[in-house]
């Protein structure tokens, strides 16, 4: 069913890592990202691949969680392998046709199957850790420089939160909208692309409307709790980076250290 | 002739994962052509799961759906078929219309099921004059419509197809007590002009009390009990250890039962006024 | 009910923008109503009679076109204490999915306090207090989307308790809730009323849920139909069937043996309904 999607879905929990600072954990996420694209050789790739590891272990997020958001994009990852697999200089290894596989290529497939379920995992330790509120707050925090530039930090993160909060409320009605036009009948399953798209109004239509009755709604729930902007609010959870955060921030720092170094010592196995 | 029978019919979300859980559990029964049932049970019962199967939305994971007694999975790729001639209304269908028109949207049902645009159109405005939608009402859009009315579009869409059962979800949920009871009405007429069958699923025990013949309970997952009205409501103790209720009126009389008055069962006014009037005559001093 | 209310809405007319080309109909067509402190008041009134449109004037999402609403001595127009007003008369919606902002029960019940600007220690024991007024305590970590109807609903009602109001006024609280919400919801407000005395404005068109109320005020066409204790509203059977409204059965059934001549009280509920009939019936071992 289309709500089993997990997305951004949060896990509360009590271990090391949900304990962090949403700011320090965006932050080193983003860093050990940038990170997985530097590193040009397997020994720096499998440090890192550690290090991912360990930070899924000390989520304490039951392991099927992750499973579950590798699987959605497995099918991503087998098809740009793929396509990596017959780009590449190196030795031949097999030829198939006009097709050539090259050694050059099997380091290209490794290295991006594995950076991008690394990225997907990393991200996921950070949504399963931390919840909505904390992440967009974060965001917020993190952006509070840019208000200079006149950007309306508060509004954009409270979009978020909002969009956040209601991503399972319209899975769920989409699923609805969608049995109810099935039991009328509606063919959503046959048909050419443009039959499709036009067999997806009875959908869309409905679901456009329950959300601008959603919203409207909802501004009136938020102005009967006085809600007036970002103006003179104060927020319940206050963001404070501690002892663990700085240790967090050394590791991480050392890791992408021993990435780089890697990489002046050691010859790139990319091509 | 029984127009549904289920087999055994048994329905597990998630089959085969960690997470699986049964729904509806080994469910048998059948239903005459042109009953009038009642379905009842609380949130998570498996009442909403089970009617679900009747139109193949849900492919039963063990047992069978009999559709005038053919197994309606036989075919899968003919399951469409099965949705025109098991018609269902689910609750708060009005947040299903999307059409420029009332009539329109009408018709999508019977446009769906292969019809010309005339037919079609006629079939949609036989349904809108069954839930009392006059002529006017559809040139305009649905959009503008109140509640109640556009519900009744929404129901309209669904007897457009003029199926052989018709199941309404919680038909009258958020309705103010004259829209509710407008709406009853018309589904009872629509039932008896149409001679077809109809299941109802209602948390208001007054409203199928008004309309069911039979009973169908249904309690974790198991189907509780089966019968006709009274005898289903004469079992009030045990429905409310399911977390239901029976209609005031019902209970009133089953408290007077209890402490030895000879009363039996009503469910409605009429039938408890009948019942209750020999035994006020005989004793009551009249004003 | 004298001047002196907490809430006193004055001959409050109110019309819609029209569309063009339309007269402009008032929803509220001269409404005077008082709220006592601690009071627990049922509005009555059948779709379009204006019930929820009063609703939104105690707490000035809407404004009077003529006539004024004072809640607490504070004239709603006056912008400068709108945000106090707001604070002190809450307003609970219908449909519990469409008033949750956050996707953490105990961050959501936090948004009010929030917008107050508390300091943050205390909004933490604000929450926690109000989530355990409500029962919903354990389930201040859930995603709201994962719970009942009745639970979310209970939570909204936790959010605006955490600012500490006065009034909470619910507009159809428990018209999209299962049975099983339904008396979790209506609970809930009855224990606030009589523990925390939270004057309670309910607004439904459930008979049995104004019954249990102090004091029942009915609307039709924008006016004040009927206004008194439920029993003194319900004994007018004609009239409320008239306007579009149900009494409860058990009202019903001594009504209609009142028209045949037997001398029954007014009853509301079973139980009442019952002693009613056992005290007028023939003793038992007198029937066959």
């Amino acid at each position: 069913m289309i709500r089993d999607i997990a997305l951004g879905q949060y896990i509360p929990g009590d271990s090391l890592v949900h304990r962090m600072d949403p700011r320090v954990k965006i932050v080193l996420v983003f860093l050990f990202i940038v990170f997985l694209f530097v590193a040009q050789n397997f020994v720096s790739l499998l440090l890192l691949v550690v290090s991912v590891a360990a930070c899924i272990l000390l989520s304490g997020v039951p392991m099927r969680h992750y499973l579950k958001s590798v699987k959605a994009i497995l099918f991503i990852v087998l098809f740009t392998s793929v396509l990596n697999l017959f780009y590449g200089g190196g030795e031949t290894l097999l030829k198939i046709g006009f097709m050539e596989i090259k050694s050059g290529g099997v380091s290209n497939a490794i290295f991006i199957a594995v950076r991008i379920i690394s990225l997907i995992l990393l991200s996921a330790v950070l949504t399963f850790t931390t919840s909505p509120t904390s992440l967009t707050d974060a965001i917020e925090r993190l952006m509070k420089p840019l208000k200079v530039f006149h950007i309306q930090v508060h509004e954009i993160a409270m979009m978020m939160t909002i969009a956040l909060r209601f991503v399972p409320t319209l899975l769920e009605e989409t699923d609805k909208i969608m049995s109810a036009q099935k039991a009328r009948g509606a063919d959503l399953e046959s048909g050419g692309l443009v039959q499709r798209a036009k067999a997806l109004l009875p959908i869309l239509i409905p679901l456009f409307v329950s959300s601008f009755r959603r919203a409207y709604d909802l501004a009136m729930a938020m102005e009967c709790r006085c809600y007036h902007g970002g103006e003179g609010r104060t927020k319940m959870k206050v963001l404070h980076a501690g002892k663990r955060d700085a240790v967090a921030c050394v590791v991480v720092v050392v890791i992408c250290a021993a990435v780089v170094v890697s990489n002046i010592v050691l010859p790139t196995v990319l091509s | 002739m029984a127009v549904i029978e289920l087999k055994n019919l048994t329905y597990t979300y998630g089959e085969g994962t960690p997470f699986c859980k049964t729904a509806v559990d080994n469910v048998s029964l059948s239903i005459e052509q042109g009953e009038f049932i009642g379905v009842i049970g609380h949130t998570g019962s498996g009442k909403s799961t089970l009617i679900q199967t009747l139109n193949g939305l849900l492919r039963p994971t063990g047992g069978q759906v009999l559709l005038n007694g053919k197994d309606i999975w036989a075919e899968p790729k003919k399951i469409r078929e099965v949705r025109f001639r098991v018609g269902m209304v689910f609750q708060y269908p009005e947040h299903q219309l999307f059409e420029e028109t009332v009539l329109k949207d009408i018709a999508f049902g019977p446009g769906n099921m292969g019809l010309s645009p005339q037919e079609a159109e006629e079939r949609a405005r036989k349904a809108a004059a069954f839930v009392g939608l006059s002529e006017d009402f559809l040139s305009k859009s649905p959009f503008e419509l109140s509640g109640g009315e556009k519900r009744r579009v929404a129901i309209a869409g669904v007897i457009a197809m003029d199926p052989d059962v018709l199941v309404l979800d919680e038909p009258t949920a958020g309705l103010d007590p004259m829209g509710r009871d407008v709406l009853l009405a018309q589904i009872t007429s629509y039932h008896k002009t149409r001679g077809n069958t109809v299941l109802l699923v209602s948390h208001s025990m007054e409203d199928i009390a008004r309309t069911a013949d039979r009973i169908l309970v249904m309690n974790s997952s198991h189907m509780a009990m089966f019968g006709p009205t009274k005898d289903v409501f004469a079992r009030g103790a045990e429905l409310e250890e399911m977390g239901l209720r029976v209609p005031q009126i019902t209970k009133i009389l089953a408290c007077l039962r209890e402490r030895g008055w000879p009363v039996g069962t009503a469910l409605t006014m009429e039938e408890a006024v009948r019942e209750l009037l020999p035994l006020l005559e005989k004793g009551g001093v009249k004003a | 009910m004298t001047e002196n209310g907490f809430i006193n809405a004055q001959d409050v007319m109110f019309a819609y923008e029209p569309e063009e080309g339309r007269e402009p109909r008032n929803v509220l067509d001269g409404v005077t109503i008082s709220i006592q402190r601690g009071e627990f008041v049922a509005l009555l009134g059948h779709n379009g009679s204006g019930k929820s449109t009063m609703a939104k004037m105690f707490n000035a999402m809407l404004l009077p076109t003529e006539g004024k609403v004072f809640v607490d001595g504070m004239d709603t127009v006056d912008e400068a204490v709108l945000y106090e007003i707001r604070r002190r008369v809450g307003l609970v919606l219908q449909n519990p999915d469409n008033q949750l902002v956050a996707s953490v029960v105990e961050e959501d019940v936090a948004f009010g306090p929030e917008n107050l600007g508390i300091p943050p220690e205390e909004i933490r024991v604000r929450v926690d207090e109000a989530l355990k007024a409500v029962g919903m305590y354990d389930f201040r970590l859930n995603a709201p989307y994962k719970l009942s109807g009745g639970q979310k609903q209970r939570i909204a009602i936790a959010g605006i308790i955490a600012m500490q109001p006065d009034c909470i006024v619910l507009d159809e609280p428990t018209a999209m809730l299962d049975p099983r919400g339904r008396s979790e919801v209506l609970e809930t407000i009855h224990r606030l009323n009589e523990e925390k005395g939270i004057t309670i404005v309910l607004i439904t068109h459930y008979m049995d849920e104004a019954v249990q109320a102090g004091r029942v005020i009915v609307m039709d066409g924008g006016h004040v139909l009927l206004e008194g204790g439920p029993r003194e509203v319900f004994s007018q059977v004609e009239l409320l069937k008239k306007h579009q409204l149900d009494v409860p059965q058990a009202t019903e059934l001594t009504y209609r043996l009142q028209g045949m001549g037997f001398p029954m009280p007014c009853t509301l509920t079973t139980e009442e309904c019952v002693e009613a009939l056992a005290a007028y019936l023939p003793p038992v071992q007198a029937v066959p």
